[in-house]
């Protein structure tokens, strides 16, 4: 048991990825390297200490008290960042399990709901609906809330599942604008839709690019003032799938716009013109196109709306 | 009348979910662990089981493997209706047999019953 222990702390590579992060960043990598580091420095001290120390026993001396030094300095750095590494890891496994815990209650709130909105417990005055609707609305909005936690968490822990298959973007995007349609015209925002011809089909995980898309939409809707228009695009470009989307919104103020991509990060006039919203959802929108290979970008002015866009290899 | 069991340890779904469905004309027997389930699931012989994953006793995935290797079982529907969905849960429920795999929280009660009819009606 010990013996597979040991190997088992040898298996660099494999507690590497325990925590996601680059392998420049790994303790258990750093770790190797520094004791590299310090054998190199050994043998130095050594040939510099039999070169100029007459005394064969102070030289000996003094390489193994430099790499007795060395040695601690190297386990005491490298076991801080485990320690921070481990700590990462634990809070992920935490928000997991929080938001895991929070569904049940939740989805017996949200079903228990249903059947009194359904009118089957009594009859229910207009006044009533008002509230029942006020009730409703939130705990989506806490559904929502917890599924990005949950997404997020998986990223962190990269526990994302990243299926790849063959699908039309192009089918997605006009299925994502339908489903849309309700909430645009209640937001009093036209939706557009432009698409090269015979464009190639993609392969990647069409679930997580439908949430990059959805996303997409979802923030270019809630985020115009007035009368919204909203364009899409999709194209051919440099051998990769292009897809665009430009509003008239609020945009994305200079000095904010660094950091849009950042958990839990909401520019101040956002918040301003929307209170709903986690921080989540660019966040994710990035770790998923980073997953799939794809890059993403965007221009803002504030005032005037924004553009995101985002590319995918087509094979 | 076809028969549904239903096997969950939360009884607040077990009222909500249970009375819409009666309310469509199924027959609900309840089973609040996984242990009952299995014996319910032997004596009663329903049309379709409704399989939560997290219960007291015996696990959900042991409640399916079980009922998967019953010859009086075994041709049983069974929908797996869970708040579980790690990596993995759900190619485990389908490997071992389950027909539908369905997160409770991104479905409303509707929804589910239309799960439930498809499942029995086809």
């Amino acid at each position: 048991m010990t013996i597979k222990k040991i190997f088992s702390q040898l298996d660099f590579f494999g507690q590497c990825r325990r925590y996601d992060i680059p392998i420049s960043q790994c303790p258990q990598f750093l770790f190797l390297i520094m004791g590299l580091v310090i054998i190199f420095s050994s043998i130095i001290t050594y040939a510099l200490g039999t070169r100029y120390i007459r005394d064969p026993e102070i030289a000996l001396l003094l390489v193994l008290s430099i790499t007795a030094v060395l040695l601690i300095l190297a386990y005491l750095i490298s076991r801080s960042f485990e320690r921070l590494a481990q700590a990462n890891r634990l809070k992920s496994e935490f928000v997991s399990i929080v938001s895991h815990q929070l569904r049940s209650p939740l989805s017996n709130m949200r079903w228990a709901l249903e059947v009194l909105m359904s009118g089957k417990m009594g009859k229910i005055e207009e006044k009533q609906l008002e509230y029942f609707s006020i009730l409703r609305e939130n705990s989506d909005r806490m559904r929502e809330l917890v599924k990005d936690l949950l997404t997020v968490s998986r990223i962190e822990t990269a526990r994302l599942s990243f299926k790849k298959e063959m699908f039309s973007l192009e089918k997605l995007i006009k299925e994502l604008i339908c489903s849309f349609e309700p909430f645009s015209k209640a937001s009093n925002t036209e939706i557009s839709f432009q698409a090269e011809k015979d464009l190639p089909m993609v392969v990647s995980d069409r679930e997580k690019i439908k949430l990059v898309i959805e996303n997409l939409i979802d923030n270019a809707i809630r985020y115009t003032k007035g009368k919204g228009k909203i364009e899409i695009k999709l194209k051919k470009k440099d051998g990769r799938v292009y897809f665009e989307i430009k509003d008239n919104g609020v945009g994305i103020p200079k000095g904010d716009q660094k950091y849009v991509f950042q958990k839990f990060f909401r520019s101040k006039n956002a918040s301003r013109y929307q209170t709903e919203g986690s921080g989540l959802g660019l966040y994710i929108v990035k770790s998923i196109l980073e997953k799939a290979k794809g890059k993403i970008g965007f221009r803002s002015q504030e005032g005037k709306g924004s553009t995101f866009w985002f590319t995918l290899p087509i094979e | 009348m076809k028969r549904i069991l239903f096997i969950e340890d939360e009884s607040a779904l077990q009222k909500t979910l249970g009375e819409v469905l009666r309310e469509n004309g199924y027959e609900v027997i309840n089973a609040l662990n996984g242990e009952l389930g299995m014996k319910l699931a032997k004596m009663k012989k329903p049309n379709l089981i409704l399989l939560d994953l997290i219960l007291p006793k015996l696990s959900g995935f042991e409640v399916l493997k079980q009922l998967k290797k019953d010859e009086t079982t075994k041709d049983i529907p069974v929908i797996v209706l869970t708040n579980l969905e790690g990596v993995g849960d759900v190619e485990k429920a389908m490997e071992l047999g389950a027909t539908t795999y369905l997160v409770k929280a991104n479905y409303s009660l509707k929804e589910v019953v239309d799960k439930v009819k498809t499942a029995l009606e086809g």
